[in-house]
């Protein structure tokens, strides 16, 4: 156990250690509560909309509350939701896969954290302060120039902040992999999830600040009255179609890349194997990251780019199935001859792939341009896309955090209560979303607040919500077995599967601060697996025991982002009332006064003792 | 692992002696990555839009070569005499290391001063403002946001100069005077694309 | 496309939709059963795409049923240490280079029917309609016929109609699933594409790009009827005389509120540039009120009593003075009454109900 958790503290205490840590872990911890958090409220959203559509012409909720309620619930499950739970997963697990005892930006991956969640609950806030975005998530202008009352203005600030810190969160990522690598963890020894968070992370790099121009184009039109989207000034709309789509499609690789990565621990993990082909879903990794930044105008091929750009973008779209097969057959060989245990977070590993290769069936369909005639903005995009953003990046997450828990919060989750939930999601998730393709193509477009009567829609909405239930079934079995093992779980080893290959589960669950006493050896791919069957329990150091060496906590980044966020407040209502520009300025003395102290006061860290070390178990 | 921060005359270059000092090179590196797609981006909105003026003034009415020039010359000499400062903190020399600095802060001033007063210009004298036409917002978001870094940087730079002042360099300090060096040569290429995109094409076509 | 395409697609049509819905949508509103060129086209690439896509899927269910079924953990042999493969050269290019050729046989036809559907050489020959997306209504003018029109979109079958769209706010899309795929309405470009209907009917047509909150509510219809009848009607709306005095006392009060209420200035009757607000020519024959409700006079009265509730954040609601019930009676039975031409959606086959 660790120094800091030996100790009894009171609850304050504790709200201060988590408000001021730069541990990783405690912040990948964190990310994983606010996304859940933003996940639920997402879900709710969801079945709202799905009530809504129960049967035609119904009025469940207003015209303009759906609309808000599609807004909120994309740019949420998206922003707020899936991407810091992946978040959490990269701090949490990547440090300790590569043998490291710290990040490279541990200040900065704070911030990244608060930004986030201050962008988050900025946005939420909307919903008390005059009403949600409602131009979709994808905001398409001049419905967002022109969209009344402040809700796109919250959308814009939010979406800022958050991108903000998830620029942050990359950067360190990717200083971190190059040069904080364990003793013998050369590249073609990391794990998978290693190396997409690598691949991911060089995507949040380049893909976010086309988003911060598009949303700093919107800012400036909705604030201060410049002309990128005005018609009548010489501005043009379509600008913003591809700003958001240059990073919009990256987006969806930030998303299910380190799902994929996810997938390639737990795969071999539980078929007793090692993973397949690995150089070649390294090189696919990096093929459909690299594609992925090709392709993004095919989310607009009716916007009427003309059939030449329309050619090209569908072929780019088609070569993705190219990498992505190769992942999936690498799986499947994975398996094949190895002794497969099936247990919750193998199950969903299982449920992902025919789930998933469905959604990458449905993608090629759309990149062949002249079909997504017929099925762009319909719910057959719906369905595609919830097929594989549910079946591979939601399945990915609930994999990874039945397979980590115990790494994470030193028990092991439920067993039955484990397949239950999947077993109802994953029925609830096909009965939602499949027969959502159909509906697509029998005539009814996305983001409706309500469809005809008598146009032959009745059956399969209905359907699609009973669907949407049992997935809300599935999830609240989810959230019981959460609240049951956190009282009743009995503390996990530090291998609790028995067969962990990477050098997470050499250590305790959970890590102690300093993740690894001594650095480790790595000898090869799997280092853990390795030792284990040269017949060694634990890994070879590669040091002796050392004084070692730790950032010190600060309370800094919640200040920062606070400023920012108050400044946010500024900007969103100095439109109707100049004088909220005090408000702006204020805020921006808060946050840029914080990082001058960041910058002016020496800090340099402290040291856990050897003696204090030579204490604590291993 | 020590962590003296001290300076002992073997070290090379300080700025990348500690693990830290590796960390912030090889990470401003990555966020200048993500800074050239940021920058990119406002160039395509402002070609898409360059034409655009709904009437207004053209950026053949508008810009004037003399201006940019000199604005270049500044930019681009303080961009040598920042080479120069780092030559210098490889050599240990703290204060001509400064004192070049100072010179690269100066130059940097000056440039912000043109740029102010070419804004300005536009305003007052041809009532072409952020406003104006999609032209007019396109443009000086793209120079604008230039020269935002440029005063982000100049705050960035006066902050170290006055704090370790009295300090002298340290393998603490060594790679935050780096970083901002690296930074501030970013600012100058981008300026380079500015210059020729917005300017020169602007004057002939 | 080719011969074997055609088999493969009767066939593919019959198990498909057998097996997977007991019907493939309502007619004349699925693109699931097309009946223009452009749907057509779409439809051979669906289906070229959907057998490719099927048969990896099956290979992938195969392998991934036999790999858990046959290769679980035996009881009793849970010490059992599989041995640790690192890959296969062989396999691997082999299940690269298969979807790289599935690729190309799926790219090199959609890029011809890309082209195909983007071809332009006959829009001098062919009637051409400005098609124009407002919230929450189309507006159409038929270029060098003096006629406009809104919601009903009249062509001949068998003929290419080339719209050039475009939008007077925000993005709408114009999409008529049975006979054509989308094209969005911008507000900064036109963009042309061309319709052809294979059979007369009415065929429905939704917007297809998030507009406001009535985006759900934006229908409109294409009226496909024989060359005579479109030339009939054609004939029939230039000849329209908007002063003409309905023939009953009702209507004739419904005409002098119309008048009174200055509900012109947004909605013309007769050829005119006004497209504020829909062109109501031809009004009796429309195939629905506001786009969405049975064209009854009722609903059109409630229609003009209180627009809001039908489609929120329509441009008419406010923008009009307060008529009473047996006001909007008058004004509705007046519009009911402008029955401009024998051709109507009746001559199409009627709406499929």
């Amino acid at each position: 156990m660790s120094i800091a958790s030996t100790q009894k503290k009171g609850f304050g205490a504790i709200l201060w250690d988590y408000l001021t840590t730069v541990d990783h872990k405690k912040i990948g911890n964190m990310y994983l509560a606010a996304g859940a958090f933003f996940f639920l409220l997402g879900g709710i959203e969801a079945l709202i909309i799905r009530i809504q559509l129960i049967k035609p012409e119904n009025d469940f909720i207003s015209a303009g509350l759906y609309n808000e309620m599609i807004t909120m619930h994309g740019t949420t499950m998206i922003f707020f939701a899936a991407m810091p739970m992946l978040l959490g997963f990269m701090n949490g697990v990547m440090p300790l896969q590569i043998g490291a005892r710290d990040v490279a930006f541990p200040f900065l991956n704070s911030l990244g954290f608060w930004l986030f969640l201050l962008g988050g609950i900025l946005m939420n806030l909307s919903w008390f302060f005059g009403g949600a975005p409602d131009a979709g998530w994808t905001g398409y202008a001049p419905l967002s120039t022109s969209s009344p009352g402040h809700g796109l203005d919250y959308y814009v600030m939010g979406l800022q902040l958050s991108g903000a810190g998830t620029l942050m969160g990359g950067i360190n990522f990717l200083v971190t992999i190059v040069t904080m690598r364990g003793p013998g963890m050369t590249y073609m020894r990391m794990p998978l999830f290693t190396w997409t968070t690598f691949v991911a992370s060089i995507l949040i790099l380049f893909a976010f600040p086309a988003l911060t121009v598009g949303l700093f184009l919107l800012q400036f039109d909705r604030m201060f009255g410049s002309a990128f989207f005005d018609v009548a000034l010489g501005g043009n709309s379509v600008i913003w179609q591809h700003l958001f789509w240059i990073f919009g499609h990256p987006e969806v690789y930030i998303l299910i890349l380190p799902a994929f990565g996810i997938f390639s621990e737990i795969i071999p993990t539980f078929s007793k194997k090692r993973l397949f082909g690995y150089s070649s879903m390294v090189f696919a990794t990096f093929l459909i990251a690299f594609l992925g930044f090709m392709v993004w105008a095919h989310h607009m091929f009716t916007v009427g780019l003309g059939p030449v750009a329309n050619s090209i973008f569908a072929v780019g779209t088609m070569a993705i199935a190219v990498p992505t097969g190769i992942k999936i057959f690498n799986w499947l060989a994975t398996m094949w001859g190895g002794s497969i245990k099936i247990n919750s977070a193998m199950l969903w590993a299982l449920g992902f792939i025919p789930s998933f290769t469905i959604g990458g069936m449905t993608g090629v369909m759309l990149g062949a341009s002249t079909a997504d005639f017929q099925y762009h903005d319909t719910y057959f995009v719906i369905a595609h896309f919830h097929y594989v953003i549910v079946g591979g990046v939601v399945f990915g997450i609930l994999a990874g955090l039945h397979y980590w828990w115990p790494k994470f919060f030193g028990k092991v989750l439920n067993e039955t209560m484990g397949k239950i939930a999947f077993w109802l999601f994953f029925i609830g998730f096909h009965l939602t979303f499949f027969i959502q393709h159909f509906l697509g193509l029998m005539g009814m477009p996305r983001r409706y607040w309500v469809f005809l009567e008598n146009q032959g829609l009745d059956t399969g909405n209905l359907i699609s919500t009973i669907g949407a239930f049992f997935m809300a079934a599935g999830s609240i079995v989810f959230i019981i077995n959460i609240i049951y093992t956190t009282a009743k779980g009995e503390k996990a080893a530090n291998d609790p599967w028995g067969t962990g290959r990477t050098l997470e589960w050499a250590i305790s669950s959970p890590a102690p601060e300093y993740n690894f006493k001594q650095l480790p050896l790595v000898r090869g791919l799997d280092p853990y697996w390795i030792e284990k069957m040269d017949g060694n329990t634990k890994m070879t150091p590669a040091e002796p025991l050392d004084d070692i060496h730790m950032p010190n906590g600060s309370i800094l980044p919640v200040v920062i982002s606070i400023g920012f966020f108050i400044a946010s407040f500024g900007f969103i209502y100095q439109v109707d009332n100049k004088s909220w520009l005090i408000v702006l300025f204020a805020g921006m003395v808060i946050a840029i006064g914080s990082m001058l102290i960041r910058s002016l006061k020496d800090d340099h860290g402290h040291h856990i003792h050897k003696e204090d070390l030579e204490k604590e178990a291993d | 692992m020590s962590h003296d921060h001290s300076l002992s005359p073997e070290i090379h270059d300080p700025a990348k002696a500690t693990h830290e000092g590796k960390h912030k090179y090889l990470g401003l590196w990555f966020f200048l990555g993500g800074e050239t797609v940021l920058f990119a981006s406002f160039f395509a909105t402002y070609l898409a839009l360059r034409n655009s003026t709904a009437g207004g003034p053209s950026s053949q009415e508008l810009f004037g070569l003399e201006l940019v020039f000199v604005m270049t010359i500044l930019l681009l000499t303080s961009s040598l005499t920042s080479v120069y400062a780092i030559y210098h903190m490889k050599n240990h020399d703290f204060k001509k290391m400064q004192l070049w600095f100072g010179i690269t802060a100066l130059l940097g001033l000056g440039f912000l001063g043109f740029e102010i007063y070419e804004f300005t210009h536009y305003i007052t004298d041809y009532s072409f403002t952020f406003r104006s036409s999609a032209f007019g917002s396109a443009f000086y978001t793209l120079v604008g946001f230039h020269g935002g870094h440029v005063v982000f940087g100049l705050s960035w730079l006066t902050a170290l100069m006055v704090r370790n002042a009295k300090r002298g360099l340290s393998l603490y300090n060594a790679p935050k005077y780096n970083t901002f060096a690296i930074y501030w040569h970013f600012i100058d290429v981008v300026w380079v694309f500015i210059f020729t995109v917005v300017y020169l094409m602007g004057m002939v076509s | 496309m080719s011969h074997w395409m055609g088999k493969l697609k009767t066939l593919l049509m019959l198990s498909f939709t057998a097996i997977v819905l007991s019907a493939c949508g309502k007619e004349n509103l699925t693109a699931l059963d097309p009946k223009g060129y452009g749907a057509e086209k779409s439809m051979d690439i669906m289906i070229l795409s959907i057998v490719i896509m099927t048969a990896v899927f099956i290979i992938v269910a195969i392998i991934f049923t036999i790999a858990v079924v046959r290769f679980r953990e035996k009881k009793g042999r849970e010490d059992y240490i599989p041995k640790q493969v690192e890959g296969n050269h062989t396999l691997e290019i082999v299940w690269t280079a298969i979807p790289i050729v599935l690729v190309f046989v799926l790219a090199i036809p959609t890029i011809i029917t890309i082209f195909d559907l983007a071809d332009t050489a006959e829009a001098e020959s062919s009637i051409k309609v400005e098609v124009t997306g407002n919230q929450y209504w189309w507006h159409f003018d038929y270029k060098g016929e003096e006629i406009q029109t809104s919601q009903d979109l009249y062509v001949p079958v068998g003929k290419k109609v080339y719209l050039d769209i475009q939008s007077s706010d925000v993005i709408h899309s114009f999409w008529v699933p049975t006979i054509s795929g989308k094209m969005d309405a911008n507000p900064e470009n036109v963009n042309t594409m061309f319709i052809e209907a294979y059979e007369e009917g009415v065929y429905w047509g939704k917007c297809a790009e998030l507009c406001g909150p009535s985006h759900s509510l934006m229908d409109f219809k294409v009226v496909a009827v024989s060359q005579d009848e479109f030339d009939q009607w054609v004939e029939d709306m230039k000849n329209v005389n908007p002063e003409e005095k309905p023939q009953d006392a009702v209507a004739s009060e419904g005409q002098d509120l119309f008048e009174a209420n200055n509900c012109m200035a947004c909605h013309a009757i007769g050829s005119s540039p006004v497209a504020v607000g829909p062109n109501l020519t031809n009004y009796a024959n429309r195939t629905a009120v506001a786009g969405i409700l049975e064209p009854t006079k009722e609903n059109l009265v409630d229609w003009i009593m209180d627009p809001e509730s039908i489609k929120p954040g329509n441009k008419m609601t406010g923008n009009y003075p307060e008529v009473s019930r047996d006001e909007a009676e008058k004004i509705a039975e007046y519009l009911m009454q402008l029955d401009h031409s024998d051709v109507n959606p009746e001559s199409a086959g009627g709406i499929i109900d």
